[in-house]
């Protein structure tokens, strides 16, 4: 098991070097100076040469990105061009809300996901299954932005219930209740894609020998679907890993759509003003947290799967 | 779970449902009747430093809100464009004998928001802020916002406690205008936060009508009025006023239906009649901003060519435009709108004129059936861009008719302005021959001067068409040397005359700057100006 847990580990190192240098060459290859946000518009050449120099801009590619790669090591991301502000501390501020509104949106969508699934599975083939499965696929097919701006139409605009964007001021409530739209649009597609694989899961193993073997010594309802579950957990494990991971990384749309200050809007707003310390670190971490919630998913898979223990 | 306690069940936790959805309603509306809540375009804070980031927008909510430079713009009027008129100084004059040095007497009795006094060495404090990079006090991030303002500024120092002496590097006559982009940070409240600008941000204090009481960088800035404001008829009557970054249009207009703001800023033209229906104010004015095509004037460009430009000025359809935008523009017949005391009386006139324009075209040898091919650079999207696409495939069509086939050249909108910095001869340009950038029009400089002055041909300034003509800038030499009012207005005039008649742009369209407001927001006048003055505002319960 050890030996297991190290082997991932080790994988997981190259591949955090490969996502930091795609980053990096991502962010430098796009159009446009990121210094046209802090020059005024009749900047001279010599303040745009001193400017350019202060962020390392006038360094040559490879050794910026080493500068950068040992900068980041050592826990500093370099500062925001836009605000000025370090991109650790502008990180760390969002990535707290970004990670309470993918908790929650997880809760809803496997919650949802793991329920629906396992009614569709095991009822398959009839109607109840065909309901579950059409709002599954809605689901996962419905964009993000549309549904957002929908359940703000319906639940901010017309009913008042719920506020359209920020993330409140005040206390656990009102940030709950700022929560509550952008969590379930954010966990509309989690929750269609864990039920169509937990339904699928469950119809697979329902229909293997041992669970007829385990009705014929007379097994009851409830004791065949825990075999059932411990069956269908792993790769279902995997799978919410995976959304997990997209929760987080995937919320620029929703973040921006609710002006949720997590890091997806981070993301959006370092796009718009080209600032590269900002993006690159931003995207950096969010892929980091995603290499590292595979490698989480992957040392866990085992203590769930006996199977996968032996090997 | 026996049977008879389902039911009970349910109607329980749809109790402790409702109780809870009623808590958190409670919890989000818990605001005091007086406040103004404003949803900006920026996706941040504008710091709250004094010379703030996030552009115009950042000046017009924090920057002339809680802190104030020493000449300010009457913002009272929708009708004119503003003027400058006295803010923390009362007068300025120039030494007739020495053109070089200005006096600015400063306004007694003023103080900051921590309640130290605001003198003549506060002054010098705030200038060398920006400009000397050996003070305690230098700010390389207020310095990239304000120091490009003072270009000529070669000194500041204080003569006595209410008298300031700034001496320019050569004469400029046109130092008030760019002395009203340079805010007042207090002194003292720096020095009582450790000198240090990053504490200053959590403890503000400028002389503004509003004082800053919360920041949360992304997220909100809180003010209050500013009881001890020396102006007493600008003290204003609201309980607070909540800044909140929108950057996306949707959300801005959903927080508005939702009463979660009382104001937002652009809201897009296509939700205005709704907005409309919907019972809320839509209000929008003309201001200093143009959206023009700036022509390359380099050997080889078809622009070269006055027939060519003053054509394609007759060619485009403004009005269908203005339709096209739900009438959010003003079509345009100059650099500055005709409102502005600088548009004076151009011969030739920006009009919709196809048969003249074909005509123009037909004396330079090109018609539709002989057309000539010119490549434009546009955006998709950008600050103050408004709807770039659209308006420039109208423009397409337009200029078509007349024998010139439009190639676009789609950039990302700081892929434009770097082009833009690099000029019309740099490799990046390749091969186009205008450029699409919107301009700020507040000050003479920014309006009309660094365009054409062929000094500043980019990259060492923002003349990025390479025009070259001794008559623009003798006119704007007069410019800079005229300190009597009325001869540097006649000057500005005269300049303005030049690009109109010898068509130098493609005029196209001003903004209008449309908001959109709940009806409690009471008192707003829209200014012709991109600031604006909250203190009129009320709100009604």
């Amino acid at each position: 098991m050890y030996g297991y847990v190290a082997k991932r580990i080790l994988h997981a190192i190259p591949i955090a070097l490969a996502v930091s240098l795609v980053c990096f060459l991502l962010v430098h290859m796009a159009p446009g100076d990121p210094l046209t946000l802090v020059l005024p518009a009749d900047a001279t050449q010599a303040m745009i040469d001193t400017t350019k120099a202060k962020y390392g801009l006038d360094l040559p590619l490879p050794l910026q990105y080493l500068l950068w790669l040992w900068g980041v090591v050592g826990g500093d991301f370099g500062t925001s061009i836009s605000t000025g502000r370090p991109v650790a501390t502008e990180i760390l501020g969002a990535i707290g809300y970004s990670l309470s509104l993918a908790a929650l949106a997880a809760v809803i969508g496997f919650a949802l996901g793991i329920t629906l699934g396992a009614i569709a599975g095991y009822t398959a083939g009839t109607l109840l299954d065909r309901m579950v499965s059409a709002i599954a696929v809605s689901g996962v097919s419905v964009p993000q932005y549309w549904l957002g701006i929908v359940l703000v139409v319906i639940f901010s605009v017309d009913l008042g219930w719920l506020p359209a964007m920020g993330a409140g001021e005040g206390g656990v409530l009102a940030r709950l209740h700022h929560m509550i739209l952008p969590a379930v649009t954010l966990a509309a597609m989690p929750a269609g894609i864990v039920t169509r694989s937990v339904r699928a899961l469950v119809a697979e193993i329902l229909a293997r020998d041992f669970v007829t073997a385990l009705r014929a010594k007379g097994l009851g309802r409830r004791a065949i679907l825990l075999h059932v579950a411990r069956n269908v957990a792993p790769t279902a494990l995997a799978v919410m890993g995976v959304q997990l991971g997209y929760l987080m990384a995937g919320s620029i749309l929703v973040e921006t759509v609710f002006s949720w200050p997590g890091t997806g809007l981070l993301l959006n707003t370092a796009i718009l003003q080209r600032d590269i310390p900002l993006l690159q670190g931003t995207i950096l971490v969010l892929a980091l947290f995603f290499v590292g919630l595979n490698l989480v998913v992957d040392i866990l898979q085992p203590l769930v799967d006996p199977r996968m223990k032996r090997t | 779970m026996s049977r008879t306690t389902v039911p009970a069940a349910i109607a329980s936790l749809a109790l402790a449902v409702g109780l809870g959805v009623a808590s958190l309603v409670a919890a989000s509306t818990a605001e005091a009747a007086g406040t103004l809540r404003i949803a900006m375009t920026a996706s941040d804070i504008p710091l709250p430093n004094g010379q703030t980031d996030q552009g115009a927008e950042g000046l017009r909510f924090m920057g002339f809100q809680a802190f104030e430079a020493l000449v300010g713009y009457n913002l009272s009027s929708p009708d004119e464009a503003a003027k400058l008129v006295p803010g923390l100084a009362t007068t300025w004059s120039v030494d007739p004998a020495d053109p070089t040095r200005w006096t600015f007497k400063l306004r007694p009795g003023v103080t900051f928001h921590d309640g130290s006094a605001f003198d003549a060495d506060a002054v010098v404090w705030n200038f060398a802020k920006l400009l000397d990079t050996t003070a305690p006090q230098y700010d390389e991030k207020q310095a990239a916002q304000g120091r490009s303002r003072i270009p000529t500024v070669a000194s500041v120092k204080a003569i006595d406690p209410m008298t300031v002496e700034i001496v320019t590097k050569s004469p400029d006559a046109l130092l008030p205008w760019q002395i009203a982009f340079i805010v007042m940070s207090s002194p003292a409240q720096w020095e009582k936060v450790g000198k240090n600008w990053g504490e200053f941000l959590k403890a503000p204090s400028g002389t503004g009508p509003f004082r800053v009481t919360a920041y949360v960088p992304r997220e909100r800035a809180e003010m209050v009025p500013f009881a001890g404001y020396w102006d007493k008829k600008r003290v204003s009557t609201l309980d607070k006023l909540v800044l909140m970054p929108v950057p996306d249009p949707s959300a801005r207009v959903a927080a508005l239906r939702s009463g979660q703001v009382d104001w937002i800023e652009a809201p897009p033209p296509d939700a205005l009649a709704s907005l409309k229906g919907a019972g809320f104010k839509i209000t929008s004015n003309v201001y200093p901003h143009v959206w023009p095509w700036h022509f390359s004037m380099l050997e080889g460009s078809p622009w070269t060519d006055i027939r060519v430009r003053k054509a394609a000025n007759l060619a485009i359809d403004r009005e269908g435009m203005k339709e096209l935008l739900g009438g959010m523009m003003v079509s345009a017949k100059g650099m500055v709108p005709t409102s502005s005391p600088w548009f004076g009386k151009p011969t030739f006139e920006v009009k919709t004129d196809v048969a003249a324009a074909k005509k123009l075209m037909a004396e330079a040898g090109i018609s539709k059936e002989k057309p000539i091919t010119v490549k434009a650079i546009v955006s998709p999207s950008g600050s103050g861009q408004m709807q770039p696409m659209l308006m420039n495939e109208l423009i397409q069509q337009n200029l078509a008719e007349i024998g010139i086939n439009v190639e676009f050249d789609v950039r990302d909108w700081n892929a434009l302005l770097a082009n833009w910095r690099a000029g019309a001869k740099d490799a990046s340009t390749a091969g186009a021959t205008s450029t699409n950038s919107s301009y700020f029009s507040q000050d003479p400089f920014t309006a009309l001067m660094r365009h054409v002055d062929s000094r500043l041909v980019a990259p060492k300034g923002t003349n990025w068409g390479h025009l070259a003509d001794p008559k623009i800038d003798a006119t704007i030499d007069e410019i800079r040397n005229s300190f009597d009012e009325a001869k540097q207005l006649a000057a500005l005039r005269k300049l303005h005359e030049i690009y109109v008649d010898e068509a130098l742009f493609l005029f196209v369209a001003h903004d209008v700057a449309p908001r959109a407001m709940s009806a409690k927001v009471q008192g707003f006048v829209q200014p012709q100006n991109w600031y604006v003055d909250l203190t009129s505002i009320s709100m009604k319960p």
